[in-house]
């Protein structure tokens, strides 16, 4: 067996783990009877062993894959993603040992299982690096980065199940409503998976052309059109005929595909809501809520806090600090304005303005709660949407 | 006003809120931190006396205030936050695609985004970050620093300094972590202090009274921090004098050595060979066929040379001083300088040799001449009384909409030529359009043609050369930021105070973050003695 596979297997071994953890977590919490103490701690330590496991298996996907490729592999989306899957794990390990909080592993495999899951969804083969990545600061750079963005992940994962614990359910109100559609956006991206897994697996293909400035360009679809490129023409036959172009003003590498994608996206994430709904007869949020009755609302802000001065510092480190050092030696300037850069210092922006909110009174609790998931969201906007989206210099996937 | 003498003794400057010595809320100040709505106390700064809570009389001391006040800073935070997201909705000015149909920012947002472009356009928000509104911004981010850091840092320092481990009753019990017990025994404080101790807590004892006190030192780290950032902001107004700073561009043809600008004809660079390389490993082989080319290398061979001019107006002597490659990510250094591989240009045309040929037999030659594509002569001479004129130079031809021949850029990349020949002895010359696999007869009437003989291809390389003396204030900056965020953020201030009194041992404790790690201490502290496990009197959870 080839390196590759090797690497390939494992990261499916660590999906696997996370995904079994993340069952054996689930049953500590269904026994609250003090008769059944024992048994919840051994299935304590199963869930937390089977995630350890987990996470060697995925630094087995990491290390054997560097060795194949010859360079770090956090140089695209596929690689870059998926070590931030990794790095929330490592974050939920090391909070884990501290609060030894079960509730814990329950969100937050879940959501590193629904990140690592992203990623598998871009380009997977290894690939070679242009010149201005070849540097030793790709991997110090872009590891710190996503070591912080992982810690602050968990700050995230902390203040949604904050609120889903304390939103109040009985009634439809404005807070219910936001935590809905947080949660909503998450079945989005599993709806991503599913249709893109879906389509790859039925080998789909539709190949369009379109003029990009002087030059005929073409790009395949692997998800129906239903939003053709802008200006294009299909040119594969026998399939869907494309029910609207995509609009000029869209802009990026690529926009039409990508956006047909988020079509599809919204399409199978809705359905597959709908369908959870249907099943459980109330919100998600409702659903949930249940689950983390016994756990102190305290507890979760402060492990939210803490997650954020805990992250704070080395997202600083990597995404400005070794970002800035890497810059100046590959293209002579620490700072340039580029949309990744700004984006990285609106997050750092707003994570100082969350903790200076923390020292005042009325800033802890569910407003503070609502703070960590939208400061996650800033973090996958700049991941997602400036790479995708924004032209610029980290448009690298 | 005036000092104010609290019951222990202590005289505690104006303003102050918690007594600096025993803690005990001082009349009359309790609205300043909002105790007086609460049943927990602010130990934010352990009520001290700030100044911009204390005088608010002059001018300078309401501006003191407006600034140091974390909400003004946060709001501060906020609307550099907005101002940054309105830079990223459209590309700003030096990201305008390459490859744009106009790239004049006066045509290209509007063309590009339309009537969003054109208001984007005119408020400026193409450059957005060097805007003066935006540099006010942050600079009253820098003013918010400082001042929110001298107002609070000085009083708390002095208060820490000068705490007694006895406390007020109402202190301790309107503490988050209170516990009243009975029948303690002075063995079982004993022992507690000795657990304490070796929790590496620092013991503080007056008439038995105790302060277990640790990581006072992490109370530093917020302002340890602010003194980075205003280092870099400092840094950052340096960068725009040219004492520190200093970058130009220059484009180098292989071959040719130019002048660096701005040196004053100090330093020279020579391109000896430009070298661009592609992947072709086997490995990559997958993702290739997908992607097509991807460059692996961007380097120039060069010399640097400095030139020594002995007599004014004289033609300098060159003298290599550098003879070197410079690599993407391999910067190289010479004197005060860096140079950075930047850009690059490939296959640029530099000479094209042209034959006269007779039309309807290409063997036939009449002589050839050679033009320098850099600097082409506007007539060329053959020895045999061939002349031939240059009347259009297209060095990167296309066909505009219009269909009318133009060229895209000055570069020869794509060189065209319309040619007037005059055979020996004629007046009326033969019209000949030529160019890359083009040879136009436009009056299908000429004798003579010209051909394509030979050519030479060169690169060209993109070289950033500067120099950022700034660059070492920023590395300080952001070392003691790192730090002071560090100090602030993983570690925590710790204080638990065992107070005896009227028979009973109180029992409070503070810290400024991680609760959870406070709370297990004090339980190792105290276990197995009468003492009673610390309530929690924050009131996060009252719904269980």
């Amino acid at each position: 067996m080839d390196l590759l596979s090797v690497s390939s297997t494992a990261l499916y071994t660590a999906f696997f783990g996370y995904l079994l953890a993340t069952f054996f977590f689930g049953a500590t919490i269904r026994d609250k009877r003090t008769d059944q103490h024992r048994k919840k701690r051994t299935m304590e330590r199963i869930a937390f062993s089977l995630t350890v496991a987990g996470f060697l298996a995925q630094l087995v996907y990491f290390i054997t894959r560097w060795i194949a490729s010859g360079h770090a592999p956090v140089s695209n989306m596929f690689e870059f993603v998926t070590f931030l899957g990794m790095a929330l794990v490592l974050a939920f390990i090391i909070l884990y040992a501290y609060y030894r909080l079960n509730f814990l592993g329950l969100f937050a495999l879940p959501i590193a299982m629904i990140i690592i899951a992203y990623a598998s969804m871009f380009p997977t083969e290894i690939a070679p690096l242009v010149p201005s990545l070849q540097s030793h600061w790709l991997y110090i750079h872009v590891t710190t980065v996503a070591l912080g963005q992982g810690i602050l992940g968990i700050s995230f994962v902390v203040g949604l199940m904050y609120l889903i614990k304390v939103t109040d359910q009985s009634r439809r109100t404005k807070q219910n409503f936001w935590l809905e559609f947080v949660i909503y956006i998450l079945f989005l991206v599993i709806g991503f998976v599913a249709i893109t897994t879906t389509f790859n697996a039925m080998d789909y293909e539709a190949t369009f052309e379109y003029s990009q400035g002087n030059n005929t360009v073409t790009t395949e679809y692997h998800l129906p059109p239903i939003a053709a490129p802008n200006g294009g023409t299909l040119i594969t036959e026998g399939v869907m005929e494309p029910w609207f172009e995509t609009p000029a003003w869209f802009q990026g590498e690529d926009a039409g595909r990508k956006f047909n994608t988020l079509i599809w996206s919204i399409i199978a994430g809705s359905i597959i809501y709908l369908a959870a709904r249907l099943i459980f007869r109330k919100r998600i949020g409702a659903t949930i809520q249940p689950l983390l009755r016994n756990i102190k609302a305290d507890l979760l802000d402060e492990i939210e806090y803490r997650s954020v001065t805990i992250g704070f510092p080395v997202f600083t480190l990597g995404g400005l600090i070794f970002a800035a050092i890497w810059a100046e030696i590959a293209w002579g300037r620490f700072w340039g304005w580029d949309p990744k850069e700004v984006w990285a210092l609106i997050t750092w922006f707003f994570y100082a303005a969350y903790l200076h909110l923390r020292l005042s009174r009325g800033w802890h609790g569910e407003k503070s709660a609502w703070l960590a998931v939208i400061g996650f969201g800033i973090i996958m906007f700049n991941l997602i949407v400036v790479n995708l989206v924004m032209a610029g210099l980290h448009s690298y996937a | 006003m005036k000092e104010i003498k609290c019951e222990c003794g202590h005289v505690n400057p104006i303003g102050t809120v918690l007594c600096e010595s025993c803690g005990k809320p001082i009349e009359g100040n309790q609205h300043i931190d909002g105790n007086d709505k609460k049943r927990l106390l602010n130990m934010r700064y352990d009520g001290t006396a700030r100044r911009s809570q204390t005088f608010n009389k002059t001018f300078i001391d309401k501006v003191w205030a407006f600034f140091s006040s974390v909400k003004v800073g946060v709001w501060l935070i906020v609307l550099a936050l907005i101002a940054s997201i309105l830079g990223t909705i459209f590309p700003q000015e030096q990201y305008i695609p390459i490859n744009a149909p106009n790239r004049d920012p006066a045509v290209f947002y509007e063309a590009q985004y339309g009537i969003f472009g054109l208001i984007y356009y005119q408020l400026g928000f193409h450059n957005l970050y060097s805007s003066v509104w935006y540099m006010i911004l942050i600079a009253l981010i820098g003013v918010s620093l400082v001042i929110c850091s001298l107002d609070r840092f000085l009083p708390l320092y002095k208060a820490l300094k000068i705490q007694k481990p006895k406390k007020h009753k109402t202190f301790l019990s309107r503490q988050r972590l209170y516990s009243e017990s009975e029948n303690v025994t002075d063995e079982e404080l004993k022992l507690v202090k000795e657990r304490l101790a070796k929790m590496r807590y620092d013991i503080t004892e007056e008439n038995g009274n105790l302060l277990a006190e640790k990581g006072r030192f992490s109370r530093w780290g917020p302002y340890v921090n602010h003194i980075g950032l205003i280092i870099i902001l400092i840094a950052a107004i340096l960068r725009m004098t040219p004492i520190f700073y200093f970058e130009e561009y220059v484009w180098v043809r292989e071959g040719e050595t130019t002048v660096i600008p701005g040196t004053d004809g100090e330093y020279y660079i020579e391109n000896i060979d430009f070298i661009f390389d592609v992947h072709d490993d086997e490995k990559f082989a997958e993702a290739l066929e997908k992607e097509g080319m991807v460059p692996s290398n961007y380097q120039t061979d060069l010399i640097v040379y400095r030139a020594d001019t002995p007599l004014p107006g004289a033609e300098p002597e060159l003298k290599p001083i550098l003879e070197d490659s410079v690599q993407m990510n391999k910067p190289l250094e010479f004197d005060k300088f860096t140079i950075y591989q930047s850009g690059y240009q490939l296959n640029e045309f530099s000479s094209m040799t042209f034959a006269i040929q007779e039309k309807d037999n290409e063997e036939n030659d009449f002589g050839s001449f050679t033009i320098d594509l850099t600097n082409p002569e506007s007539e060329y001479e053959l020895d045999n009384g061939f002349r031939v004129v240059i009347d259009q130079y297209y060095p990167d031809y296309y066909l505009d909409e219009n269909g009318v021949p133009a060229s895209e850029t000055n570069y020869p990349r794509n060189p065209a030529f319309v040619f007037l020949v005059y055979p020996p002895d004629e007046n009326a010359p033969e019209i000949s359009f030529v160019g890359i696999g083009r040879n136009v007869d436009a009056t299908g009437e000429n004798n003579y043609k010209l051909g394509i003989q030979d050519f030479d291809m060169r690169d060209v390389s993109g070289l950033s050369v500067k120099y950022d003396r700034s660059l070492p204030f920023f590395g300080i900056g952001a070392a003691i930021f790192m730090i002071g965020v560090i100090q602030g953020m993983y570690w925590q201030h710790r204080r638990i105070w065992i107070n005896p009194n009227n028979g009973k041992v109180l029992l409070a404790a503070h810290t400024n973050k991680n609760w959870f790690g406070i709370k297990k201490e004090i339980e190792i502290a105290i276990k197995d003695t009468n003492i009673t496990m610390v309530e929690d009197q924050q009131e996060l959870d009252k719904s269980s």
